[in-house]
């Protein structure tokens, strides 16, 4: 060795030193830190297509793609745009299937499908379903529509009129069509449909309406109802049977759908299932939620209410309930228990427990074991005065006195409000980082409960609502928390809510929109802002990433102002009245003034290489 | 002489400014049953074939009135009015206390609205509301707007405070063109 080949080495090693001390992940430590990973039956490896809104039935919405990443992000620029044609809320995601994308619209639920083999992605056919106009005056919040589901050649959709259709993905033909809820009782439907084992799993909305909320499975190829459960009534309605074994001694008992509420009131009861649906192929369980019972006036409905306000496991062939686990008995403030549920395997107290992460409109995050219901950790992402806490032996939810609603009494700063900590809007989960990516509200509330009238086709709420920023004066925030550590690992704030679902990829990128029309990407260890283009109107939709036919990566979102968030915009309200949209234009009355209404796709790619 | 005059004077001018302010409480006290609404008149327009037709009766009957317009606010709540249109910012509806109206903004318009419905999700209420309540309910609806007297609008809300009240509304007049169809508005309403 000569003398020079010495001093290198020296130097070498005083530098190896040197990056592994600055660097300890270069030291090879022997056991990397434990995070969670998305349950693998429920996660197959990315083939490019995006098939369904969740991307997976682990909902991980995880795009494997790393073509986009956080070295050359800045350079992303619009590949094509397509007019929905439709001025109301969009927040559907697209989805992309061999070659084609495909969009429905709000109201009046247009299916477009686009060729993505041709420059520009021409249309290749579009769908009108025709849904009944009246529809719109039972949507509680906008005439949305959460996005299209493929499988076996058909996509599904849902209709404002509680019609679930199928369509042949390459023709554009109606395969059938079922009705299923009736608008003159304050049914519609807005969901997402998803297909597991040939049915099509949807259910419907109207909780502001005082309909009976449920879950239904169709077969996939002819439309015909397999199951239906009901989140009230009796369990033969509810579908709880020998195959029911909850966890918490609180959820056992006969019919509790009957007795947990005064006389009959579980017939107008709400627990509509108009979120999100999970589902594991190993355990063979979906897992859904169940809306907020009917009225919001909580005198209105003594009892715990069961089973709204919940989270179901049951058997996708025969809807039989496994598990139930009501997240807030007796409902005081419309926390809704519809979110996203990401089906995770993580690293708890020494053992792997297969979980299940819900990010709680009542502003818990929670750590459930998918297979039992047990919950293994409810920790505020959001500085949360409603309740005090969940204990985790009994799973009862701590509600807080002084934040009580009372009839005849304006109660005041109540956080979170009535679209929670987060609505429906579904947050991301990267396995390369173990974080869970939520886009979410910073919202706090007066609230006064008042005795409602139950007039079928119109609403039954029962509450004067009022919404304004919360802690720290900004109305939205995007948190990226880590399940294990059980903490926040970053956090953004954002003044406007944030209405818009969350992406992440393989890129070390994650997407998410903003309610005046900023699409960003952000460093998915860190939170730096690292790229963002300003879209036409507001974002509410679900960003995807998919293989283009071409090979490259693309990013796709749509565009277009509306829901509950942005009805004032939507809607044309008017913010002299606070208690405009159930209280929600107070906290966004700046809003006409900072994005205009327009249903708009925007396709994002790298610049041609070529 | 002068002093002794004074109170009669004042009693006088009493029973004067009483009897005026009557006027906004006057009413017939037992409206029609449920029944067949005839709203009148109704123009969606502003383009008349000839002469316009007089304005109903009920015009003075009741936007001029506040007792009926303060049932009509009571009334708003228990029909659910207020779980589409919220306070008059709108909701699930459009708003009503602004300047634009898709079917019309007169008071028998309203009043027709009501008992029709409208195709893009106002429900039909007819023959579940007493004649004499939908016209109470419409001449509210015109008090959010302020298009009715300053001194017949209520003054305040029993409930939570979501605006100043019909009364210190600032008077929205209708626009001609508020009427637009959806289609070309791209509101969907």
């Amino acid at each position: 060795m000569s003398k020079l080949q010495c001093c290198l080495l020296a130097l070498l090693a005083v530098a190896y030193n040197i990056l592994a001390c600055a660097f300890p992940a270069l030291a090879q430590d022997p056991a990397p830190p434990a995070k969670a990973i998305p349950a693998p039956a429920a996660s197959p490896p990315d083939d490019g297509n995006w098939s369904m809104p969740a991307k997976n039935y682990a909902s991980t919405r995880f795009s494997e793609l790393d073509e986009i990443n956080a070295g050359n992000v800045r350079d992303l620029q619009v590949s094509f745009t397509f007019s929905t044609g439709v001025v109301r809320g969009h927040e559907a995601a697209p989805l992309v299937v061999n070659g084609t994308m495909y969009v429905v619209t709000p109201y009046p639920n247009h299916l477009h499908a686009l060729d993505l083999t041709k420059p520009g992605a021409p249309t290749k056919w579009t769908f009108e379903p025709k849904p009944a106009a009246s529809a719109q005056g039972v949507a509680c919040c906008d005439y949305v529509n959460r996005g299209p589901a493929f499988a076996d050649g058909k996509i599904f959709i849902t209709t404002l009129d509680a019609h679930t259709i199928a369509i042949d993905a390459e023709t554009g033909q109606e395969v059938w069509r079922t009705k299923l809820g009736d608008i003159n009782k304050g049914e519609s439907m807005t969901m997402a449909p998803l297909v597991v084992k040939g049915k099509v799993l949807v259910g419907n909305s109207g909780g502001e309406f005082g309909v009976r909320g449920w879950v239904t499975a169709l077969d996939a190829a002819t439309g015909k109802i397999v199951w239906r459960a009901y989140s009230t009534g009796p369990d033969k309605d509810v579908l709880i049977g020998p195959d029911y074994q909850p966890f918490y001694d609180k959820e056992k008992g006969k019919d509790l759908g009957v007795s947990t509420w005064p006389p009959n009131a579980w017939e107008i009861g709400g627990g509509t299932m108009w979120g999100w649906i999970s589902y594991d192929p190993e355990l063979d369980l979906i897992y859904h939620g169940t809306g907020n019972p009917g009225p919001w006036n909580p005198e209105q409905r003594p009892g715990d209410n069961k089973w709204t306000g919940g989270i179901f496991a049951r058997n996708p062939d025969t809807g039989q309930a496994r598990w139930f686990y009501q997240v807030v008995p007796h409902d005081l403030y419309d926390y809704d228990g519809i979110n996203e549920l990401i089906l995770v395997d993580l690293p708890w107290n020494g053992e792997t427990r297969k979980a299940l992460i819900r990010p709680e409109r009542n502003g818990y995050l929670y750590v459930i074991d998918r297979r039992t219901g047990e919950v293994l950790a409810a920790d505020p992402y959001f500085p949360v005065n409603s309740t005090s806490g969940v204990d985790l032996k009994t799973g009862q939810i701590q509600y807080n006195e002084d934040k009580h609603p009372r009839m005849g009494k304006v109660v005041r700063d109540i956080c979170p409000t009535a679209p929670g900590a987060k609505d429906w809007n579904p947050s991301a989960f990267s396995p390369r980082t173990g974080i869970v990516y939520i886009p979410h509200n910073n919202l706090c509330m007066d609230w006064e409960s008042v005795e409602a009238n139950y007039i079928a086709g119109t609403p039954y709420v029962g509450a004067n609502v009022k919404m304004y920023a919360g802690p720290g004066g900004h109305r939205g925030a995007f948190t990226a928390w880590d399940p294990v550590q059980r903490k926040k690992a970053w956090e953004i704030k954002e003044d406007l809510p944030l209405w818009s679902g969350a992406l992440a990829t393989a890129g070390d990128l994650v997407f998410y929109g903003t309610l005046d029309g900023w699409f960003k990407a952000v460093h998915a260890q860190t939170g730096e802002l690292l790229w963002r283009f300003k879209t036409g109107s507001g974002i509410i939709g679900q960003p995807i990433s998919y293989r283009g036919p071409d090979g490259r990566q693309y990013i796709a979102v749509l565009s277009g102002v509306g829901g509950w968030a942005g009805a004032i915009v939507a809607g044309d309200l008017d913010p002299h009245d606070a208690s405009a949209a159930k209280g929600f234009v107070n906290a966004v009355s700046d809003l006409p003034r900072r994005t205009t209404k327009g249903g708009m796709l925007y396709v994002f790619a790298l610049p041609s290489r070529s | 002489m002068f002093s002794r005059c004074r109170p009669a004077a004042s009693v006088l001018a009493l029973c004067v400014l009483l009897l005026a302010a009557c006027e906004r409480e006057e009413r017939a006290y037992r409206g029609e049953p449920v029944g067949e609404v005839k709203p009148g008149a109704i123009v969606q327009g502003t383009l008349y074939a000839g002469e316009p037709s007089p304005p109903p009766p009920q015009r003075r009957e009741y936007e001029g009135n506040a007792y009926h317009i303060s049932e009509g606010k009571r009334l708003f709540e228990w029909f659910n009015c207020s779980g589409c249109h919220a306070h008059g910012g709108g909701d699930i509806g459009p708003p009503l206390m602004d300047d634009t109206w898709i079917y019309g903004g007169e008071l028998e318009n309203i009043a027709a609205t009501i008992v029709e419905g409208r195709p893009n999700g106002m429900p039909s209420f007819r023959s579940k509301i007493p004649d004499q309540q939908v016209w109470q309910l419409a001449a509210y609806v015109r008090s959010m707007q302020r298009a009715v007297r300053k001194d017949v609008a209520p003054g305040r809300d029993d409930h939570m405070s979501a605006s100043p009240g019909e009364q210190s509304q600032p008077v929205q007049e209708a626009k001609p063109g508020g009427g637009t169809p959806p289609s070309s508005q791209g509101t969907g309403q």
